[in-house]
């Protein structure tokens, strides 16, 4: 890491957030705060544009070619973003959501690695990827009927490319790895055809490295040359368990072993996190095999509404992230540029709050499903088990209304 | 293999699935197979032989040794518009790959409120009496029935072996396709006449001996097994009427029902251990449809409720003739 990226680390960070100290032997630092020398980063805590450096010289190009309308533009989605998972939060507090997992503090990670996609990509998210669905154009409302309990998954997966949330820790994927060998098998990968290409992108957090489909992913992928993106969002938290309890070294460097690179990426810097992802998907989609990318952030949040950080986790750690707050990162990079003046930050404050209104409103009116309903898309072909149940399940219901009727 | 006529032929369980699933990868270019071993080897029992030659190996795909992976992949690929059929080697190695299946196969369809399909088959050869060592013997196939979500099928003869695995491939629903191992060698004439198509639907059980005095219910490699024991009671003046299931889920009430009011009693007959088998589905919705009609109680004989134990006792662990000629006698001494 060169100097100017020194300057911008947390200094004066007090030994008790360095985890590493309460594991012997350990072969690495656990340094939760500092990414180190191999993080490709273009932008420091203050705003500014960082030099070129050994880490981030391979993706400076893109960075360069980006225009001020796109850093506008990506800034308004980190912002709706954040404050979609806000009211996504509200909403769950007043009772009208049973769960909601936020991803405050992974905007730049999300929105970073969606507007990288191309339309013809597909994404599998686990299940706080609410940044890349916005990338991916899933209506924000939609994210909410599996967290109210309407349903599992309110969008069309093949409509934006975007495939229902996962649950299950990894399962995806491997889901992922399949996609993209079915993309070779199309012949839509090194054509050269913009248009046709296509590759996958696979989110899990660092949790999700230590599943065993996670690492049967890897081989698949690896062994198959897929045209596939790993992106991990180390948020350095599994729930309750910190990293130094989920692996021995970071994720990014774990892609050798299987065969293929891994990239670390300030996950905090949304300028390094589109060059890093756009860089990976180029190359899976020229046919040049998969990339896992680490994502170095912060869950400044609970894992869910249903827990509570302050036991497990000390206030000085959530202090330096703060400091790293990828909005407040990003405009400063783009008031020192010139990017954009006061009425544009103010107008996307305006649209977020226009936004919120409008899924709280989306939330509150959501209509239950019509009971019948959950025998419904069980099977395709004819099932005479469950058409029976939900013949007899009408059947005892009507009942009711006809004792109703009657009286 | 003899030609007799042109729409005839003698196979094998293991030939019959083998032309079955080259027809349905003729068919079909997006039919894949994948499994450990599938191409070169043509799988441990000889499943796919000869198939990774004729249609390459982005259609027979040999797969790292990795259940869950298998399977997870299978899911993407059919997310993609594949229609995969994938081998596991053997019964007792899909536990790796259990996850997958219940948790994203079973509930793909519904979850995504009927948008997503997964047009996948799952093929696993099952039970025992081959001698195997440990993991290689299972019958789990209640595991899999019990999920909704799934189809479990199992063919019984070279006939069913040919047209059921194609009809599970034709199937945008998964399908849990057990092979009954130990009958994977027996050979049968088989009709292959593609103008008329499968003579039995996928879910429908088959009357596979005609009797009057009691009903035996069974499926997979204890059919044979009941039609041998039919024939013995037979010699005995005894009219044993035999039900191949063929599925386990959804089961074909009906056939079960009709058999079971005809005759009044019903023994079920599976190698899987009989605590919350297949035959304590069976014998509760006997029982609950056709209780005026029952002269006995239904009974079960199926494998002891222990871990499948080591070959040298398989002959007393698996239901045999005598086992169940026994339980026959105690349903007509009622």
């Amino acid at each position: 890491m060169h100097d100017d990226a020194m300057d911008s680390a947390p200094t004066g960070v007090p030994n008790s957030v360095r985890h590493h100290e309460t594991v012997v032997d350990s072969p690495m630092e656990h340094d939760i705060t500092d990414g180190g020398p191999d993080m490709v980063q273009f932008v420091d805590g203050e705003g500014n544009r960082l030099p070129t450096s050994a880490a981030n010289e391979a993706y400076a190009q893109i960075v360069e070619d980006m225009t001020s309308e796109d850093a506008r533009s990506m800034y308004r989605d980190l912002v709706l973003v954040r404050r979609v998972d806000a009211e996504g939060h509200a909403l769950q507090r007043q009772g009208e959501l049973g769960l909601w997992p936020s991803l405050l503090g992974q905007e730049a990670a999300q929105v970073g690695a969606g507007r990288a996609m191309r339309a013809q990509d597909y994404a599998f998210p686990g299940y706080r990827e609410h940044g890349v669905a916005w990338c991916r154009g899933v209506p924000p409302e939609n994210l909410l009927g599996m967290f109210r309990g309407v349903n599992h998954g309110g969008w069309d997966s093949n409509e934006h490319n975007f495939h229902l949330y996962t649950i299950v820790i990894g399962n995806q994927m491997l889901h992922a790895t399949g996609y993209a060998m079915g993309i070779q098998r199309d012949g839509d990968v090194g054509t050269g055809d913009d248009a046709r290409d296509a590759a996958v992108m696979a989110f899990t957090g660092d949790g999700g490295t230590a599943q065993g489909d996670f690492n049967e992913a890897l081989v698949f992928a690896g062994v198959a040359n897929a045209p596939l993106v790993f992106f991990v969002q180390n948020n350095q938290w599994a729930i309750s368990e910190p990293n130094y309890k989920q692996f021995r070294i970071p994720p990014y460097q774990r892609a050798r072993g299987f065969g293929f690179p891994g990239v670390r990426v300030d996950g905090n810097d949304v300028l390094a996190v589109y060059a890093v992802t756009k860089a990976a998907l180029d190359a899976a989609r020229a046919g040049q095999g998969p990339t896992l990318i680490e994502a170095f952030t912060y869950r400044m949040g609970a894992h869910t509404t249903s827990d509570d950080p302050t036991k497990y986790r000390i206030a000085t750690e959530v202090d330096i992230w703060r400091e790293k707050d990828p909005i407040k990162r990003m405009r400063g990079f783009m008031t020192t540029k010139g990017h954009a003046d006061e009425a544009f930050f103010d107008a996307v404050d305006a649209e977020a709050d226009e936004l919120a209104a409008r899924i709280r409103v989306a939330c509150q009116q959501m209509p239950d499903p019509a009971k019948p309903h959950m025998f419904d898309d069980i099977y395709v072909d004819e099932h005479p088990v469950v058409e029976q149940e939900k013949a007899d399940f009408i059947a005892y219901h009507s009942s009711f209304a006809d004792a109703e009727g009657a009286r | 293999m003899t030609d007799t006529t042109p729409n005839r032929q003698k196979l094998s369980l293991a030939k019959g699935l083998n032309a079955g699933l080259r027809k349905a990868m003729e068919d079909d270019p997006k039919v894949v197979l994948m499994g450990e071993d599938v191409g070169k080897l043509g799988g441990v029992f000889r499943i796919t032989e000869g198939l990774q030659k004729d249609f390459g190996e982005d259609r027979v795909i040999d797969t790292p040794l990795a259940e869950s992976g298998i399977v997870g992949t299978a899911i993407g690929l059919a997310l993609r518009g594949y229609r995969p059929v994938v081998e596991i080697q053997f019964d007792g190695f899909i536990y790796p790959a259990f996850d997958q299946i219940i948790s994203q196969v079973a509930k793909m369809h519904a979850r995504s409120l009927g948008h997503l399909r997964m047009p996948l088959v799952i093929r696993v050869p099952y039970g025992g009496g081959i001698g195997a060592v440990e993991h290689h013997s299972e019958s789990n196939e209640a595991y899999f029935a019990h999920t909704a979500g799934l189809r479990t099928v199992t063919c019984a003869d070279p006939a069913d072996a040919y047209w059921m695995i194609q009809q599970a491939i034709a199937s945008d629903d998964p399908v849990m396709f057990y092979e009954p191992k130990r009958r994977y060698h027996e050979r049968a004439e088989v009709e292959i006449d593609e103008a008329a198509g499968a003579p039995l639907g996928l879910h429908t059980a088959r009357v596979a001996r005609a009797g009057s005095d009691l009903t035996l219910v069974t499926y997979g490699p204890m059919v044979k097994t009941c039609l041998d024991a039919a024939a013995a009671a037979s010699a005995e003046g005894k009219s044993l009427e035999v039900i191949d299931l063929r599925s386990l889920s959804p089961l074909d009430t009906p056939t079960i029902m009709e058999s079971a009011r005809k005759t009044g009693r019903v023994v079920v007959v599976h190698e899987a251990s009989t605590f919350l088998g297949m035959g304590a589905e069976i014998a509760a919705q006997v029982q609950r449809d056709c209780f005026y009609s029952l002269e006995a109680p239904v009974l079960r004989v199926g494998g002891y409720n222990i871990p499948y134990p080591p070959s040298r006792y398989e002959e007393d662990f698996l239901p045999d003739l005598d086992r169940i000629l026994d339980s026959v006698d105690q349903a007509l001494a009622f």
